[in-house]
């Protein structure tokens, strides 16, 4: 009995002490020791730790990456046009006893810092480009920049800047509405570009068709012209080779089949004196001189 | 330590079933002892106690030191089973000793050691997560959501304005680094994402963006994005970067659209004119073939009429050389025949007559063409080639025997 009486006191006792002398860091946390309200230690890893009860104390930090997420803020670039950015910064504790000496462990004054050093930053990187630069050519130079120089900065104050990030480069609304009216005179000449350069093809096209044709149908006449001449070339010859044999009956005979081709229709009149050789025996059956 | 004293037997079946897989190996021994302990002492019971021991003080005897040490078992029994846990198949759970790292547990149940000495922290690390980049859906479907233009619209190398929207999909890689490393390792998923498709898209023209670039895209602000959230060591996974939409600003929409219609216009244009050769071509090919088809008929005719002539008048010839003046005679008068008996003739005998005769040609010819008007308009050579051709193509025997009918007819 009294020894479980004992053993109980023992336990509450040593509980006790425990919770007074005893503390934990977590993976997450960084924690600092004071002795009297100076720093005594602050290099802990993650586990079980002493502290002297009653006059050392102990505050713990955000030991993880945190974000510094700053407005989105108007700069202006070398062309002295205005451009919106939004940046973010991530950032975690380093150097706890810095840190806590400099911002006094308030992370909202830390976030205030960083802030005004980016910003600095950003006024300073960005005078020197054009927005064109800034968009697209040097962006990740321009977030390098600025995290080397926070780094530099900020690390007097144990914070371990890990990334400047620009979120957002943008226009201003204004600036916006000029770049649609830009971007929509592109299109109308890109559409005009097409349209014109369709009409351009499709003329090509039906002229050089019709190019074709001509010369399909001309080299067509040629080939006929000239094949009728070949035909006109051999008839000739074969009745040049028929008119050899005798030319004066040649002549008879073809005159003979022209006056019959000739008078062919009543319409045709023909006025006749019987002393024609036709009639010769028209009037006197007996033969004339 | 204080979970080797004697526990209570509400919780006997999970340890019994349990014990053996995942406690340390004293602690499997520490149940078998308890159980051995306590199995005949009380049946069911042992509800609540509180641990500082209250109870026990009242009793004075040894059977209260059991009393009490039962309670004092109990108590500690309940603050011991604090520390069992469940981690789900698609969890992992992350233990921490005193704060420091000790491990991560597989799916399974599970004991850790009680407050203060260990803790657990529970993370899904299978489930696909989402991001929406540029717009909210409602139920995580691209369609009947809501744009957010402040987020979707960004800028390109050549400084248009896009409106872009972006699904990403995401998970845990590394369930450790997730739970220390960074505050809101979800929220900064979503920032880094939102820098890297800025980035991205910064670098591309607005033309590739819209059209061939999209899956080039999306891969590169994958790899961005990874780049920098293994930076911040989230132990986020980004397993694909769906690019929703990618569109010009609602407020140049309609000449975007007129610029596509444009080119398909074009084509429109291009296509017609296509027609038109294949229209026109074909036909001049036709009546290209046709002339020369005409030229070549016109060709054999010729010759073969010449021949047809020429094979006649050769046979008359020979026939002529006979006698000469005969058939000279016959053909003439014949020929004289044929053409008096289809005209119209007047004979005057005009030979010592002084006399004006009277001729009314106009009024004969006049009802000369009444007569003639149906018939077909004279002309000189066509007539006369099929009967002369049907000639030439006949057997040369019935041709000499037909000759002397033809000549009289004509």
């Amino acid at each position: 009995m009294n020894n479980l009486y004992r053993g109980l006191v023992v336990v509450v006792a040593v509980g006790i002490l425990a919770s007074l002398s005893l503390f934990t860091v977590e993976e997450r946390e960084k924690a600092i020791l004071f002795g009297l309200g100076e720093i005594v230690r602050s290099d802990y890893t993650p586990g079980l730790h002493f502290k002297i009860p009653f006059i050392q104390n102990v505050r713990k930090f955000d030991g993880r990456v945190v974000t510094m997420d700053a407005a989105p803020e108007e700069f202006l670039t070398s062309e002295k046009k205005n451009v919106i950015v939004d940046s973010f910064v991530k950032w975690r504790i380093k150097d706890i006893a810095a840190y806590y000496k400099a911002m006094g462990g308030d992370e909202r004054r830390a976030g205030m810092r960083i802030s005004q050093i980016v910003k600095d930053g950003l006024r300073n990187e960005l005078g020197k480009r054009t927005v064109q630069d800034a968009v697209s050519g040097e962006r990740s130079q321009i977030m390098d920049n600025l995290a080397v120089n926070a780094r530099r900065q900020l690390a007097e104050f144990g914070i371990e800047v890990i990334d400047v990030r620009i979120k957002r480069i943008d226009l201003p609304k204004e600036v916006s509405n000029s770049v649609y009216q830009r971007m929509e005179a592109e299109r109308a000449r890109v559409a005009k570009d097409f349209r014109s350069r369709g009409a351009e093809e499709a003329e090509r096209v039906r002229a050089d068709a019709d190019r074709q044709r001509e010369i399909i149908l001309a080299e067509a006449y040629r080939d006929a012209e000239h094949a009728r001449g070949e035909g006109d070339a051999k008839a000739a010859q074969v009745f040049a080779k028929a008119h050899q044999k005798d030319a004066e009956f040649y002549a008879l005979y073809r005159s003979l089949s022209a006056y019959k081709a000739s008078f062919n229709s009543k319409n045709d009149v023909i006025v006749l004196q019987p002393d024609s050789d036709f009639f010769k025996y028209f009037n006197a059956p007996r033969p004339r001189k | 330590m204080a979970w080797n004293e004697p526990g209570g037997s509400g919780n006997k079946d999970p340890w019994g079933s349990r014990g053996k897989e995942q406690g340390p190996p004293d602690l499997d021994k520490v149940v078998k002892n308890i159980r051995n302990k306590f199995r005949g002492v009380f049946g069911g019971g042992g509800g609540g106690g509180s641990s500082s021991g209250g109870p026990s003080e009242s009793s004075g005897s040894g059977g209260g030191t059991t009393v009490a040490s039962i309670v004092l078992g109990i108590a500690v029994a309940v603050w011991g089973a604090t520390g069992l846990y469940i981690v789900d198949s698609a969890e992992r759970g992350v233990v921490t000793r005193f704060g420091q790292y000790n491990e991560t547990t597989l799916p399974g149940l599970h004991w850790h050691m009680p407050f203060p000495a260990e803790r657990v922290d529970i993370v899904d690390v299978d489930q696909i997560r989402n991001v929406e980049i540029g717009f909210r859906s409602a139920s995580g479907r691209a369609e009947g959501s809501s744009g957010l233009p402040q987020e979707s619209l960004m800028l390109t190398q050549d400084e248009n304005i896009i409106d872009i929207k972006f699904a990403v999909q995401y998970r845990l890689k590394e369930a450790k680094d997730y739970v220390f490393n960074v505050r809101d390792p979800d929220a900064s998923l979503r920032e880094a994402m939102e820098s890297s498709i800025r980035e991205v898209i910064g670098k591309s023209k607005m033309d590739f963006v819209l059209t061939e670039g999209q899956s080039q895209i999306a891969d590169s602000i994958q790899r961005l994005t990874q780049e920098i959230i293994d930076r911040y060591r989230t132990g986020l996974q980004v397993t694909s970067v769906n690019l929703q939409s990618a569109q010009p600003p609602i407020e140049v929409k309609p000449s975007f659209d007129d610029a596509i219609k444009s080119r398909e216009d074009r084509q429109r244009q291009i296509n017609e004119a296509d027609t038109y050769v294949n229209d026109i071509i074909p036909k001049a090919r036709g009546a290209a073939a046709r002339l020369i088809e005409e030229a070549n008929a016109y060709k054999a005719r010729v010759v073969a009429e010449a021949d047809g002539e020429a094979s006649r008048f050769n046979q008359l010839v020979a026939e002529y050389h006979r006698a000469p003046e005969v058939m000279r005679q016959r053909l003439y008068i014949e020929t004289m025949e044929t053409v008096l008996a289809r005209s119209n003739k007047i004979l005057v005998d005009t030979k010592g007559n002084g006399n004006m005769i009277y001729l009314p040609l106009d009024k004969m010819m006049s009802q000369g063409n009444v007569s003639a008007m149906p018939a077909p308009p004279p002309m000189v050579t066509i007539p006369q080639a099929p009967g002369d051709t049907g000639v030439v193509k006949a057997p040369a025997e019935q041709r000499s025997r037909d000759n002397l009918r033809s000549r009289e007819v004509r």
